[in-house]
């Protein structure tokens, strides 16, 4: 059973790794903000939200483990808000040189 | 296990670097403005991997106020980057 | 080379990378946001040194809230930016800057490096006498049963420092709302963000405060981040600040403090000290002052933040 947890969490912080590193690749290649801030809002909470799946069964149940999902869902939450706020300022501060 | 994660947290934080880098150098505010919530994403994860992996006490927690506190940073500096280009003179005018 | 020491020099690269772009950097909003990553970055480092409660500080406090006042500094000052950025001190004050930097940093290095091995510390006494104090968290019983007294320093500077905000005040604003009327779209996603927030943060924050009794936590933590949610409703135009001549936010900072001094001398006259616990009360007394404190923390943080008062007073 342990080893079957221990695979789980490798594969899925393997993934959440994965993601993390589209995320930056875009932030590093978009040619935009507002592209930029997509590549970082969408890609790096996936890769957060697999990570976090992946260490669930490291911890103890049952506090542990909902504190780690309510993680995920703020950093959800925040990171869509937060996208939309930045780009409208980005949009009003005009296109950049 | 440790070693697993300690390496993956070590991936994050060089690609939270590289993350850094670009948006820090970005001309102009929005892009620096996007510096917290690099930092709530992949700081959050880097955090929680380096925790687990060193099984430090508590990470947990930490690692929730951090997302609390860095998403509330983000909407500070919006905040204050419209703030910013608004008129000041509004500000000493009564209401 | 272990693996988790090639992290740490990693982070530690980072870090003072950071540091050292926020001071090289022209833009004052640039530095501030600067600042702010380099605290949020130092909350791992402060993980990896194994002090839990003092990365919750420097999350909640280096991260979040500073930042806001330090922000809201950067905003209000946008309009002498050009004229600041012309000047710059001469040569020689700057070259004098750099050794007299250098020459601290040299002796601090020294201090550090010449410490004896190991070094001398009252850990281990704080630690076997922890069962008398009744909490179980090293942190919190030095900060309100071994140190009591400079907690209780701190509440009040803090205190202070906000009645040296206040004093900037208008004369014509003097008394009043702290803030503008937030502009934010009563539909918009910012409303609806601290609609959903606010609420569980409050809940994550008076959590933070409980459980820094017997694990990392405390009520400055707590205080901060339920101030933090405070100024996210403000700022979204849900709630409002109310205005520092009210009556009732008087009684509520001053109240912590006071509570705070008065358990101090009622031990002076049963325990023999000031700032002694009667055997037994331990815990009952630092939990009353924890709770007396909360409220002046959280109103004189969120103050903090919101700045001078602006808007006059209602009639």
């Amino acid at each position: 059973m342990k080893i079957a947890l221990d695979i789980f969490t490798i594969l899925a912080v393997m993934a959440g790794a994965f993601f993390f590193l589209a995320g930056t690749v875009g932030l590093l290649r978009f040619p935009d903000p507002l592209t930029r801030l997509h590549a970082l809002t969408k890609a790096d909470n996936l890769g957060l939200g697999l990570v976090v799946l992946g260490l669930l069964p490291q911890t103890e149940w049952p506090l542990d483990t909902i504190k780690l999902v309510a993680i995920w869902l703020f950093a959800l939450l925040s990171g869509a808000t937060v996208g939309q706020l930045i780009a409208r300022a980005a949009r009003r501060a005009g296109p950049t040189p | 296990m440790p070693d697993f994660l300690l390496t993956a947290a070590a991936f994050v934080l060089v690609l939270v670097t590289l993350g850094l880098i670009r948006i820090l150098r970005g001309p102009g505010d929005a892009d620096r403005m996007m510096a917290a919530q690099l930092l709530g994403s992949g700081g959050i994860a880097a955090l929680l991997l380096l925790g687990v992996a060193t099984a430090a006490k508590a990470v947990i927690d930490v690692a929730l106020t951090l997302a609390l506190l860095a998403a509330f940073a983000s909407v500070a500096f919006v905040q204050g980057a419209s703030r910013a280009d608004g008129d000041d003179s509004k500000e000493t005018r009564g209401e | 080379m272990t693996l988790a020491l090639a992290v740490d020099i990693g982070l530690t690269l980072l870090i003072l990378a950071m540091a050292g772009w926020t001071i090289a950097v022209r833009d004052t909003f640039a530095s501030v946001i600067g600042f702010v990553t380099y605290g949020l970055l130092l909350t791992l480092v402060w993980v990896r040194l194994a002090a839990p409660d003092v990365a919750l500080t420097e999350a909640a406090m280096g991260g979040g809230l500073t930042g806001a006042l330090l922000i809201g500094a950067a905003a209000r000052l946008r309009s002498t930016e050009a004229a600041t950025r012309t000047e710059r001190p001469g040569i020689l004050t700057r070259t004098l800057a750099g050794i007299l930097s250098a020459a601290v940093t040299a002796a601090l290095a020294i201090c550090v490096l010449n410490l004896p091995e190991p070094a001398p510390t009252l850990a281990p006494a704080a630690a076997a006498n922890l069962a008398a104090t009744g909490v179980g968290n090293p942190v919190t019983a030095v900060l309100l049963a071994y140190r009591a007294m400079d907690t209780l320093l701190e509440a009040i500077v803090v205190l202070l420092a906000l009645l040296g905000v206040w004093s900037l005040a208008h004369d014509r604003a003097w008394g009043g709302y702290p803030q503008l009327r937030s502009t934010a779209d009563p539909d918009g996603i910012l409303v609806y963000f601290a609609r959903v927030m606010a609420p569980i943060g409050i809940i994550v924050g008076i959590y933070v405060f409980w459980v820094g009794a017997d694990l990392p936590g405390g009520k400055f933590q707590g205080a901060t981040i339920l101030a933090a949610m405070w100024l996210l409703a403000v700022g979204a135009g849900l709630a409002d600040l109310p205005p520092v001549s009210r009556t009732w936010l008087r009684i509520l900072l001053a109240v912590g403090p006071l509570v705070f001094i008065a358990i101090g001398l009622v031990g002076s006259v049963i325990a023999g000290a000031v700032f002694a616990y009667p055997d037994g009360y331990a815990k009952p007394l630092i939990l009353a002052i924890e709770i007396a404190l909360m409220p002046t923390l959280v109103l004189t943080l969120a103050l903090l933040v919101a700045g001078a008062p602006q808007r006059m007073p209602p009639q």
